[in-house]
């Protein structure tokens, strides 16, 4: 489908999303809530097929959070970008990594470098620093004067 | 660093656990891991149950790092995570910054650059396919493959000032012209190896012992590779189109006349095929521009200091191992505000237990070679 098309299919389907303009792909924000639905009817749907989640990170924006997925559909060559809002004082989304098997890592990683907790997630550890590390090196206030990675 | 949750719960007090599981530990300094990869595997006899990779030995949080540093230091960092690719990272990080600013770079760049992003991938193929034999217990493969990997090498050296971490595209182009030897002795080069690679085939592929190695072994579907998220020869080698020079093309990769190689076989055998293959399309396509590269500036000319405008610039290309995305969020200012590497290694890493079940813990040396991991690159 053409961005014009997709468009048109998805402001049908999910009246609740919200679109951002000025970015190279196709960009809408959807609510914690409901992006386990989306993402189902994302991959699922006969006319979408979103199969291929690129990439998947987070953003820190000091007063929020941002959850940034990239999908693609190797069948259909379209792309879209799915940002979610997390609340600093609630950082739970669901998972999709039942949907999407790249997402485990992936989530993991998010998890241990900005602190997400993802639910129903089959594995949640931290990925990459060590169990008993204290913070989320990712985050815009983490201060470690001992392990300094800021140059 | 071993995770004490993982000492309770996987490590049984008995060497054979509840199930009859045997746990035991691969790397992180095991020789067939290439760098420092600690797989926690749980067996059943001979059996694969289970792998589970522990990362994080070499991570450097380079994310973080590029935080504090300018549109033109960052690119640096960035031939430490793929040391093999180093300059197809350099070239995707030198693109994102072009893409923001929107600058055109000279006819001339964009050839030395391909040329170089080319032979990188000869220079990478040709460490895995030596590297690769010698974990299966071929050894004189190594030194057939370092004979050819020597002579990009010194190319490298000649053109770059360094053998692994090239640092020589900069945003608006690369940072010196080209060394006056460069094309003769590309040239040489090129002779060299294409009265070389039949002998790869000669030694390795149509060996009886090698094949029993790697055909059946390490199976994954074309529907699974892409749930995973493979990229680059691994998922190629399961049937999926993924090469981002053909469905993405950047640079001038849409005007050169090359095959992408796609194996059917979803097996270990498989995708030593693809990068076998690819060998020979990287060649095809030095060729058709080593005696093109046209005269003129080498980089276009750019402020001294780089500001990307607000916004959000994602760009990807195909490196030795699959797609390399970067994910730049800018807030106008001279650092990134948030920088996002999309590196094919993990998402690579995250099939291996997919593949690996079911099989001979013999095999998952085999299986390892075949993914081609690197392992800053996974840890980044």
């Amino acid at each position: 489908m053409t961005n014009e098309e997709l468009k048109l299919f998805l402001s049908e389907k999910f009246p609740s999303l919200i679109i951002e303009e000025g970015n190279e792909w196709l960009t809408y924000y959807t609510e914690a809530n409901e992006w386990k639905l989306l993402a189902n009817e994302l991959c699922s749907n006969i006319s979408l097929q979103f199969n291929f989640l690129f990439c998947l990170t987070c953003i820190d924006w000091k007063t929020h959070l941002t959850m940034v997925y990239h999908l693609t559909s190797t069948t259909f060559k379209h792309t879209v970008v799915i940002k979610s809002k997390l609340n600093k004082e609630n950082l739970e989304i669901e998972t999709v990594c039942n949907i999407w098997r790249t997402a485990e890592f992936h989530e993991r990683e998010v998890y241990d470098l900005f602190g997400v907790k993802f639910l129903n997630h089959p594995d949640l550890r931290r990925l990459l620093l060590t169990d008993d590390w204290k913070g989320h090196p990712l985050l815009k206030d983490y201060e470690d004067p001992i392990n300094m990675i800021k140059l | 660093m071993y995770r004490t949750t993982d000492i309770l719960t996987n490590t049984p007090n008995t060497s054979l656990g509840e199930a009859g599981y045997m746990v035991i530990n691969v790397g992180p300094q095991h020789p067939a891991t290439h760098g420092v990869l600690h797989l926690v595997i749980t067996l059943s006899g001979e059996t694969i149950i289970n792998v589970e990779p522990h990362l994080g030995y070499i991570h450097r949080s380079i994310e973080k790092m590029c935080e504090s540093l300018t549109y033109r230091q960052f690119i640096y960092t960035t031939s430490r995570m793929d040391y093999l690719s180093s300059h197809i990272n350099n070239h995707c990080c030198a693109l994102s910054v072009e893409k923001g600013l929107q600058i055109e770079i000279p006819d001339r760049a964009k050839y030395i650059r391909i040329i170089l992003d080319e032979l990188t991938r000869l220079a990478s193929h040709q460490l895995w396919w030596g590297a690769m034999a010698m974990d299966i217990g071929a050894i004189t493969p190594f030194f057939y493959a370092f004979r050819e990997r020597e002579m990009i090498n010194d190319i490298m050296e000649e053109t770059c000032g360094a053998r692994l971490t090239m640092n020589y595209m900069v945003p608006g182009g690369v940072m010196y012209d080209l060394h006056p030897n460069f094309q003769k002795k590309v040239k040489e080069f090129i002779a060299f190896f294409k009265s070389k690679i039949n002998e790869y085939d000669e030694i390795l592929t149509g060996n009886i012992i090698f094949q029993n190695r790697m055909k059946g072994v390490g199976i994954i579907s074309k529907e699974d590779a892409i749930s995973y998220g493979c990229t680059g020869p691994t998922a190629r080698g399961s049937g999926v189109s993924c090469d981002v020079r053909k469905l993405y093309p950047y640079e001038i990769y849409s005007s050169i006349e090359f095959d992408e190689i796609i194996n059917n076989g979803c097996d270990s055998f498989a995708r030593y095929e693809v990068r076998m293959q690819e060998m020979k399309q990287s060649l095809k396509i030095i060729e058709q521009l080593i005696d093109n590269i046209p005269e003129g500036d080498f980089q276009a000319k750019t402020k001294t200091v780089l500001k990307l405008p607000k916004g959000e610039f994602y760009t990807r290309v195909e490196t030795a191992r699959g797609e390399f995305g970067v994910y730049i969020v800018s807030e106008g200012g001279t650092t990134p505000y948030r920088i996002k590497f999309r590196s094919p290694g993990l998402s690579n890493l995250s099939a291996l237990n997919h593949m690996a079940k079911g099989n001979k813990i013999g095999d998952l040396v085999a299986i390892m070679g075949s993914i081609d991991l690197v392992i800053p690159d996974i840890d980044r």
